[in-house]
């Protein structure tokens, strides 16, 4: 592998680390996590169409959509002239597996090279990948990370319900912001108190139950799909704020989901090939604790009781195991199909798949599942929205309304 | 007073009003084109409706694909047009059990009994009304003239049905070999009914009472006809209603119906009139800011012109050039010292030869006894056919007719960028010859005739239409994708309330940056270099290349002959191989010119490929469709060697030998994706096992149908699509299980980061049996395992096979099955070294065809080897070469088997002075996006040339030659 620039433990004071925006309300908790490390971080807010032209000139253009939108957007903000690219760098994420996805941060580097070579592009993973880098992921880390992630997964889907339902415009988003400041002030501050699960989730939950909502019966659209194009609003033009404006209520599973089937597919892989490693055993241990916390989430909301608990993982598993085997684990895998099913069952029968034009993996477990989903489950309407440069708003949002036509019969 | 409803309908290319009574009966309708002047031509419809009725009040609603916009922002309600068609069915026709709509560019299926669906085409397989317009002006005739010819049609030519840019680059070379145009217009009917069917029902029967919407299905005669043969309906159950065209907006009406709030018409027109346009189109910067900048740029390629010369008055020698393109015919003579006698630029309306004889027997009225042809030459897409016909002299490739010409303009040009009707042609030149080159795929094919169709639909000649960019204040930004994509851009910025100025502008740039950044694959105009010559009818478009000297910030040179630089190179050819005579048709013979053309079937060998025979009298006869050079009527033998076939025939006759007497149970084998290298391992182990094993029968167009109805995805790889009719098939045999295992990875070679397959190769059996209803748990047997661990293959292989009770036989069966796989690919890679051997004592250049193992199926490569060897070259696989070399650097994770193949076969290449690569790659594979330019890269950095061919099910190999001979002229030069 040719050589790159290698991020140095003194960069960690000089440079400022732009992140891509994958997860809105997610990322915010997470750089606080960096930012009480040390590290400074900017969270890339850039949307205009010049992220996907320079996403266009930098990329193969049949390469996913993410990896054009995540590159376009870092070269467009180094084009703004905003970043000093002698302090800058570069955070992307880094799953590894057999889809076109693990080959991101290589053709970042790529643009980069050409563009800007002194600018390092540090790696974010969990598998110990580019050991070499200062940038490194403490098992302190780890946890505030974890925790990052089930406190934004429930401010993310509370603010989904209460969005859709407010009588107030705009309340919603002011108890999102006050959440979003405290977490992230505890993940800065030395004490433990993010630890405090069944505190902190009390009084969020409480917090958005005092909103006051409309008992209009609204149409509960489920969103699924690839990773980044399911929850970054660049990728999926806004696709929340379209379901609201449409009267609906957008319903997104939980990124944890996503972090618990990552650490399955690798225990799950071991068992199938007989290739049971270190590797294996750590995700084993790891998803048993996350498991336990998700246990735990879901006990708090149901004894909360204004919010709908997530899917329990173990339920999800078993769901999967009905349409999909789960040794399917390049991309989203068994995940897509068993949350469809989840969403169906539990009564959210509209569902929008989202998918970068010619997904490989979302050929299988996408489209290729909908037809048995649908089959178990008669009131099931899903529909699969193609995400891509040259794909329409209006052609999106027209198979969209189809849908909703089919929902409101 | 009494309530009306209105509905109003905006489609891509209509609008439809209807005005419905209090019991819903029809009292006014209208159909009308808005040619992109949506509001306009709303507002003309409603006015209309006023004069009739002033003071009625009527409940209003709006459907449509572009009519959302104008919906929401003038405050009017809105209905999907699905659901809309859906209302009026259920009310007029509630027996029907499926009703099919095309319109302009969507179709839709709704399913009524046994489950309501609707559908509607995904984003990719967009055109279907503007499709069809499209191919008509491609055929230079109405869609009108297309619907009557298609009704005299003898037979129908295979059209790839997916996608429109795909069915428009099989026609193109029908047309340029001369088929006939009724056969042609048919086969576009069949393309669109093929697309609708197989890509919309997806598995679901269409049967019973099926109702026909929409514009194209109520005037296309020859289209009905097409969808009630195809769906084998009689009179009583293919319904074609009087009010098909305005239906939709009937359904809206309805819809409408159901509202409390009415308003006059007068109130609608105003609501309409204070709609605001969003906002939200992009736009980006004027091509010209002021008439002195224009002014400028217009002097400054003023320059770069040839001199003329009189054909009456001039004395001496001439040479005829001519371009024979895919949509349109030039052709030059020039002088002894290059200037310009003779010359003509026209669309060649699918009738190239016809053409280009009639420009013929004008230069031969005008010539007089002073002037000699003493050459002449021939190139592009319809080369061979106006070669035999015309007894043109030579044929030379295109790449190297342009850079003649270009070279003659510009002695030093780095680089030569050439926009055609349907190809963009990019070539770098180093040293004097031709460094590499860069053509379009067929995905993006969205060239030149794109703006001319396009400039048609909307109502301006081309001409016109180009110039109306050139002031435009705020061009659109339409996104560089393929054009069906921009059709729907086009569409978006219409709603949003472009001009057409404004879209004009936004075309030209669409091209460019389709041109630089998707085939040039360029980050910097430096990449280029300093002297840049552009040419192509297209680029005499000033707003085309203007938009292109934008782009690249820099200025370019172009002659002011660029449509005619294939035409002048070909000339400059003629000259300089010109032995004193020529072969040229003669006047007197060119009087009595006339040709028939037929067709028939090759059957030299089970390609049984189509043939285009057309006969010029006294025996001449040119014969095109053929694959290699056996059906094309010369009896020449070829005994180059070819890989391809070797390990084509040593998979397929694998199921022959080594059968058990009595079997166990009969198990099938898909000839299909991953089975491709791994079938000499599951052929012994169940051999071994006493079981008889049962393979598919090869790929077929047929193979592919006959599974096309359990394919979920119609954007998955060919090969994957291919599967299903492989399962079909192995299900018709009888067998008693089918064998399909899913694989996260493959064998691990040593050389890579890691061995995945791809997603698709990996779990592909989880999706046929998601999908086909005849599989079920029991009669298809698809474990999870991993062929580098044994131990694990034992294992799981026991636990699948359990019934049988041979667990105890499986270990030594498993032995034999990795001895034999191993033998397989040792055998393989001798004979490559056997035919490389052979080559080289041939002397001749060896191409190392470079794809997956799944390629050396024919239906996939579609033959391509067989062209390459017709060219003198003999050819081996990747697979077969790549272990003589270690791994390159690369910049990307190097993580897939097979493509981790495509990296050492190209790192051997690159050292090999006779050998060339050419990358074969599956339309829709993503992970080639990754390997395509890290192989470019290897080889490029050694001075090797890059060549990439795209396939897909298309069967039309024109592109493939022209990309093969530039290939092996360039390699020739170097």
């Amino acid at each position: 592998m040719a050589d790159y620039v290698k991020f140095t433990e003194d960069m960690k004071k000089t440079h400022t680390i732009l992140v891509p925006d994958m997860l809105p309300v997610h990322f915010r908790l997470i750089i606080a996590i960096f930012t009480a490390e040390g590290y400074k971080m900017h969270l890339l807010q850039n949307d205009s169409r010049r992220v996907v032209d320079e996403g266009l000139k930098n990329v193969h253009n049949d390469a996913c959509y993410p990896a054009l939108l995540v590159i376009g957007q870092f070269m467009d903000a180094l084009n703004s002239g905003k970043f000093d690219p002698d302090k800058t760098a570069l955070l992307i994420t880094q799953t590894g597996g057999g889809c076109r996805a693990s080959n991101y941060i290589y053709l970042l580097r790529k643009a980069v090279a050409r563009n800007y070579p002194q600018i390092p592009v540090v790696s974010l993973n969990f598998s110990g990948l580019e050991k070499d880098s200062a940038f490194r992921i403490t098992p302190l880390m780890f946890v505030k990370m974890l925790y990052a992630v089930v406190y934004g997964d429930l401010l993310m889907s509370c603010y989904n319900k209460c969005r859709a339902y407010e009588i107030k415009k705009g309340e919603s988003k002011k108890i999102l912001n006050k959440w979003q400041n405290r977490i992230c002030n505890m993940f800065r501050k030395k004490s433990n108190m993010y630890l405090r699960l069944e505190k902190i989730s009390k009084d969020i939950l409480d917090d958005f139950a005092k909103i006051p909502l409309t008992d209009e019966k609204k149409i509960r659209v489920g969103i699924v799909g690839e990773i980044y194009v399911k929850y970054s609003p660049l990728a999926n033009n806004h696709l929340e704020d379209f379901l609201i404006s449409e009267g609906c209520e957008p319903v997104v599973p939980a990124l944890l989901e996503f972090v618990m089937y990552c650490a399955a597919g690798n225990f799950n892989d071991a068992d199938l090939y007989d290739n049971h490693t270190k590797s294996s055993f750590l995700n084993l241990a790891g998803y048993r604790l996350i498991y336990s916390i998700q246990k735990r989430m879901r006990r708090i909301m149901e004894k909360q009781g204004s919010f709908e608990p997530f899917h329990d993982f173990e339920h999800l598993r078993s769901l999967a195991d009905k349409y999909i085997n789960q040794g399917v684990v390049m991309g989203e895998g068994w995940l897509i199909p068993a949350e469809m099913a989840a969403l169906a069952k539990s009564g959210v029968d509209n569902i929008i798949c989202t998918q970068p034009f010619g997904c490989l993996p979302n050929h299988i477990v996408a489209k290729g599942m909908s037809r048995a989903i649908k089959q178990d489950n008669p009131d099931a309407n899903i529909v699969a929205i193609d995400y891509d440069p040259g794909a329409t708003r209006v052609n999106q949002e027209n198979r969209i309304k189809l849908m909703l036509a089919n929902a409101r019969k | 007073m009494e309530n009306y409803s209105l509905g109003i309908d905006i489609g891509s290319t209509t609008v439809k009003t209807v005005v419905t009574d209090v019991n819903s009966n029809i009292v006014y309708s209208k159909y009308q084109r808005h040619l992109s002047k949506v509001r306009e031509t709303v507002k003309d419809q409603l006015k209309i409706i006023q004069a009739d009725y002033p003071n009625e009040r009527f409940t209003v609603c709006i459907t449509g694909s572009a009519g959302l916009g104008l919906a929401n922002s003038a405050q009017i309600p809105f209905v999907q047009e699905v659901h809309a068609a859906f209302l009026a069915v259920k009310k007029k026709y509630p027996d029907a059990d499926a009703v099919i709509e095309l319109g302009g560019e969507d179709a839709k299926i709704i399913f009524l009994t046994g489950g309501v669906e609707q559908r509607m085409n995904g984003s990719c397989a967009g055109g279907t009304g503007a499709f069809i317009d499209q191919m008509a002006t491609l055929l230079g005739i109405s869609a009108d003239e297309l619907d009557k010819l298609s009704l005299r049609a003898n037979k129908v030519y295979p059209i790839a049905s997916r996608c429109g840019v795909f069915a428009k680059s099989d026609i193109q070379p029908l047309l340029n070999q001369g088929a006939g145009r009724e056969d042609i217009a048919a086969s576009i009917f069949q393309a669109v009914v093929d697309q609708t069917v197989s890509g919309l029902a997806q598995g679901r029967t269409i049967e019973g009472k099926v109702l026909f919407l929409g514009g194209p299905l109520f005037f296309l005669k020859g289209l009905k006809k097409a969808f009630v043969n195809t769906l084998g309906l009689d009179g009583e159950h293919a319904l074609f209603p009087d009010e098909a065209p305005v239906f939709v907006a009937y359904g809206c009406s309805l819809y409408a119906a159901n509202s409390e709030d009415t308003l006059t018409v007068g109130q609608i027109i105003s609501r309409i009139d204070g709609a605001k346009i969003s906002d939200s189109i992009v736009t980006g910067e004027p091509l010209f800011k002021s008439q002195a900048e224009y002014d400028e740029f217009i002097a400054r390629h003023r320059k770069f012109d040839l001199g003329y010369a009189d054909i009456r008055k001039y004395k001496g020698d001439a040479y005829l050039g001519i371009d024979a393109g895919s949509t349109t015919t030039k052709l030059v003579l020039i002088t002894d010292d290059g200037r310009i006698l003779y010359h003509h630029y026209s669309s060649n309306q699918g009738q190239p030869l016809d053409k280009i004889a009639e420009q013929l027997k004008i230069i031969y009225e005008n010539l007089t006894p002073d002037i000699q042809i003493k050459g002449s030459a021939v190139t592009g897409y319809g080369e061979d056919l106006i070669k035999s016909g015309l007894m043109i002299d030579c044929g030379i490739v295109e790449t190297v007719a342009h850079f003649k010409a270009a070279a003659y303009f510009c002695p030093d040009v780095d680089f030569i960028i050439d926009i055609g009707g349907q190809d963009i042609k990019c070539f770098k030149i180093k040293n004097g010859t031709i460094d590499s080159i860069m053509l379009n795929e067929a995905c993006s094919s969205g060239c030149g005739s794109f703006i001319q169709t396009f400039a048609m639909a909307l109502g301006y000649d081309i001409a016109e239409f180009s110039q109306l960019g050139l002031f435009a204040r705020h061009p659109v930004d339409l996104g560089s994708r393929c054009t069906v994509f921009m059709n729907s851009s086009v569409k978006q910025a219409q709603k949003d309330g472009a001009t057409v100025e404004d879209i004009s502008a936004g075309l030209s740039s669409s091209i460019i940056k389709n041109a630089i950044y998707k085939v040039i694959r360029a980050n910097s105009p430096d990449e280029l270099g300093k002297n840049i010559v552009v040419q192509g009818g297209t680029f005499l478009n000033d707003a085309v290349l203007r938009s292109f000297e934008k782009e690249m910030g820099r200025n370019v040179i172009r002659p002011a002959i660029s449509g005619l630089m294939g035409a002048f190179g070909c000339a400059l050819y003629a000259k300089e191989r010109s032995e004193g005579s020529s072969t040229l048709i003669s006047a007197q013979e060119l009087e009595n010119f006339t040709y028939t053309s037929r067709s028939a079937q090759c059957g030299g060998c089970t390609a049984n490929c189509q043939l285009n025979i057309i006969s010029f009298g006294r025996g001449r006869r040119f014969i095109s469709g053929n694959r290699c050079e056996k059906g094309g009527g010369q009896a020449r033998r070829n005994n180059i060697p070819n890989l391809y076939e070797y390990k084509y025939s040593s998979i397929v006759s694998l199921g022959k030998s080594n059968q058990p007497k009595r079997p166990r149970a009969r198990v099938g084998l898909p000839l299909a994706l991953s089975f491709y290298e791994q079938m000499p391992f599951w052929n012994t182990l169940f051999c071994e096992l006493g079981f008889e094993t049962v393979f598919s029968d090869e790929s077929s167009r047929q193979m592919y149908y006959l599974g096309q109805h359990t394919i979920p995805s119609d954007t998955v790889c060919y090969p994957a699509k291919l599967t299903h009719g492989h399962i079909e098939n192995l299900l018709d045999k009888g067998v008693d299980f089918i064998f399909y295992p899913c694989m996260s990875y493959n064998i691990d070679e040593g050389q890579s980061d890691n061995h995945f397959n791809c997603p698709v190769v990996a779990y592909y059996p989880e999706l046929l049996l998601a999908n086909n209803p005849r599989l079920n748990d029991k009669n298809f047997i698809h474990p999870y395992l991993d062929l580098n661990n044994k131990k694990n293959v034992i294992r799981v292989l026991s636990g699948s096979l359990k019934k049988y009770n041979i667990k105890g036989k499986i270990p030594d069966a498993v032995h034999l099955a990795y001895r034999a796989a191993k033998a397989y690919r040792r055998d393989a890679a001798v004979k490559a070294a056997e035919i490389i051997r052979q080559a080289r004592a041939e002397n001749r250049k060896i191409i190392v065809l470079a794809g997956r193992p799944y390629h050396i199926d024919k239906e996939i490569n579609h033959g391509i080897q067989k062209l390459i060897t017709s060219l003198g070259m003999a050819v081996v696989t990747e697979d077969s070469v790549a272990m003589l070399a270690g791994t390159p650097d690369l910049k990307v994770l190097n993580q897939w088997t097979y493509h981790a193949r495509l990296y050492r076969a190209a790192n051997f290449v690159a050292s090999q002075p006779d050998m060339q690569l050419v990358q074969l790659v599956s339309f829709g594979c993503g992970i080639d996006a990754v390997t395509s330019d890290e192989v470019r890269s290897v080889l490029e950095s050694r001075g090797k040339l890059y060549t990439q061919l795209k396939i897909d099910e298309i069967n039309n190999l024109g592109a493939a030659r022209i990309r093969l001979r530039s290939l092996a002229a360039a390699a020739e030069q170097k």
